[in-house]
């Protein structure tokens, strides 16, 4: 799948509208247009303005009572540490993986490329399940851990791995076709005049591929701020330890304490939505710098 | 671009680095992504085949299982049409309003399911804003079918006008200006010129949306209700079944779900290949 991709493209100029859609050649713009804006105010525009508006019927004391409580304070925390950790992983590990897959061919490329998909198509909850068995204490990989000390499972760094499974495709497809837009002709240049193998990579390489790597990163750590799925069953759920803010909202629906679930899950948005302009920034800026069309 | 191309370019590497980033990389993606998978079929099977057909066949299980299909077969069509009809309009045309438009159908990404699922619930809920009305005629959304319905269409509104607009974008207007010109309707247009060229990534899109359809599981907790037997999805059932300590059958019913998974990227990886763009 294709995040990020479409500015990536060369773009043909699409119609232009003039006056009431007449001169227009290519038909269907009212239509496509109607439906498109029907269904972005009923399905997506309507909930979450709802939200906001039950958020603020709150008044701004309780608001603030209930999003700056220990335990709210303490959600955020574990969210922002377990997702600040999945994604440097996922950045370095993700850069690879990219990078592999457009620079490398070997045996088995084409299967390797395809199973980046998978976490986006597992359901997050059977990737939950699956990883809390891997790294139990009596599981694969939880059990040789646990001879060396490390408990993965039931503590923020088992949180961070459910993150880094579920958000990796967003940094691999978004570098991805940067990647191959990338030729080689440019490291040759800079190997002609002497670099060396580190220097062409920090100094030449690297530097145009920060804005998609970035806008990619946002992507992710927007993601794993958001996961609940596959971080439930891993994460052990103890107050101020290893609970989530998403688990936090649940438990709040779950006591019937509508207002503050509304207003810990407006912060969530709000979140999401300042990730979004930044995402978009960067990727703007990776459009407005790219390299041959 | 071939794969020779993508050899000859850059520096020539030496052996040793290249092996050791491939081998790496691999290294990585068995222990991050194969062992899981694996692990939900070894699960699975852990107490035979029989029990894990044994498992699947309860009624509450089949119960998720119909349910899921129906949520489906009610929710990919919906988003089909509104994904095609969004990217139609966002690369077929300049707009006031387009980029605004284009970052709202893409915003269901980055909400968290939980926050779409209780916002939902403030809509629809017995203390929401259409509560009332919906009490005074006796319409039951939330925690039952339509609730489910509803939380997941926002929460895969996306997938399927993120796969058509980069490719409508790419081919541009020239293929329906010309059979425009040449007197073609609107829908002879669409399905004669526009539908043929953009099939294949229509379909994977289609095929990826009904795969997070089915895998929904944030959303759907906060609005089903988690009826046993009626208002559980598979995803919410498998769940339910692990915290019974039922791991095996919690193992094979995620393993239904794992199967759908892998036949998507499996049709994905054949549609690269007929499309040629791999």
């Amino acid at each position: 799948m294709s995040v990020g991709g479409v500015g990536a493209l060369p773009r043909r100029r699409p119609s232009r509208t003039k006056g009431k859609g007449q001169g227009r050649v290519v038909p269907g713009f009212r239509l496509s247009l109607g439906l498109t804006l029907l269904y972005a105010a009923l399905i997506i525009c309507l909930p979450l303005a709802t939200l906001i508006v039950v958020g603020a019927r709150l008044g701004p004391a309780d608001y603030w009572a209930v999003v700056s409580s220990p335990r709210a304070v303490a959600s955020y925390r574990v969210t922002l540490g377990a997702a600040a950790l999945a994604t440097l992983f996922n950045t370095l590990y993700g850069f690879a993986l990219a990078w592999v897959l457009v620079r490398h061919d070997f045996p088995g490329r084409r299967v390797l490329d395809a199973i980046v998909d998978l976490p986006f198509a597992l359901p997050t909850a059977v990737a939950g399940v699956a990883l809390t068995a891997i790294f139990a204490k009596n599981g694969w990989f939880g059990e040789p851990l646990a001879a060396l000390g490390i408990k993965v499972a039931y503590t923020p760094i088992g949180i961070a791995l459910a993150m880094a499974f579920t958000s990796l495709p967003f940094i691999v497809r978004t570098l991805q076709p940067v990647m191959e837009e990338l030729d080689g002709e440019i490291e040759e240049a800079a190997r002609t005049l002497g670099a060396g193998n580190v220097t062409i990579f920090f100094r030449v390489v690297l530097p145009i591929l920060v804005p998609a790597l970035l806008a990619g990163v946002s992507l992710a750590f927007a993601r794993c701020l958001g996961e609940f799925g596959a971080v439930i069953f891993i994460a052990g759920n103890q107050p101020y330890n290893t609970e989530i803010t998403a688990l936090l909202a649940f438990i709040r629906i779950e006591e019937y304490d509508y207002p503050a679930a509304a207003a810990i899950a407006t912060v969530m948005l709000a979140t999401a939505f300042v990730l979004l302009v930044v995402t978009n920034a960067l990727q703007a800026y990776a459009r407005r710098h790219e390299l041959a069309p | 671009m071939s794969a020779a191309s993508h050899l000859s370019r850059g520096a020539p590497r030496s052996g040793w680095s290249r092996f050791l980033l491939i081998g790496l990389v691999l290294l990585a993606t068995a222990f991050v992504i194969g062992a899981p998978v694996a692990a939900v079929f070894v699960q699975a099977l852990s107490q035979g085949l029989g029990f894990a057909l044994q498992s699947l066949a309860d009624p509450d299980t089949r119960a998720a299982i119909w349910l899921s299909v129906i949520v489906a077969v009610v929710v990919v069509p919906i988003n089909t049409v509104f994904g095609i009809a969004a990217a139609w309009a966002i690369a077929k045309f300049r707009f006031p309003g387009r980029k605004l438009l284009l970052a709202i159908v893409e915003l269901p990404f980055s909400v968290s399911p939980i926050v779409a699922g209780i916002s939902y619930l403030f809509v629809y809920g017995g203390q929401g804003l259409f509560g009332p009305f919906l009490e005074a005629h006796d319409l039951k959304i939330m925690f039952a079918l339509p609730g489910i319905i509803l939380a997941t269409t926002f929460v895969t509104a996306p997938f399927v006008a993120r796969e058509l607009l980069p490719l409508m974008q790419l081919q541009g207007n020239g293929d329906e200006e010309v059979a425009a010109t040449l007197g073609a309707h609107g829908w002879q247009t669409f399905f004669r010129v526009t539908l043929p060229n953009i099939r294949w990534g229509l379909l994977y899109g289609v095929v990826l949306c009904n795969a997070r359809v089915l895998g929904e599981f944030g959303a759907v907790s906060i609005v089903s209700g988690n009826i046993r037997g009626e208002t559980n999805t598979l995803p919410l059932h498998v769940e339910l079944l692990y915290h019974d300590y039922n791991a095996a059958g919690a193992f094979a019913a995620a393993a239904v779900l794992t199967l759908v998974a892998l036949v998507t990227l499996f049709v994905k990886t054949i549609l690269e290949r007929v499309t040629g763009s791999a």
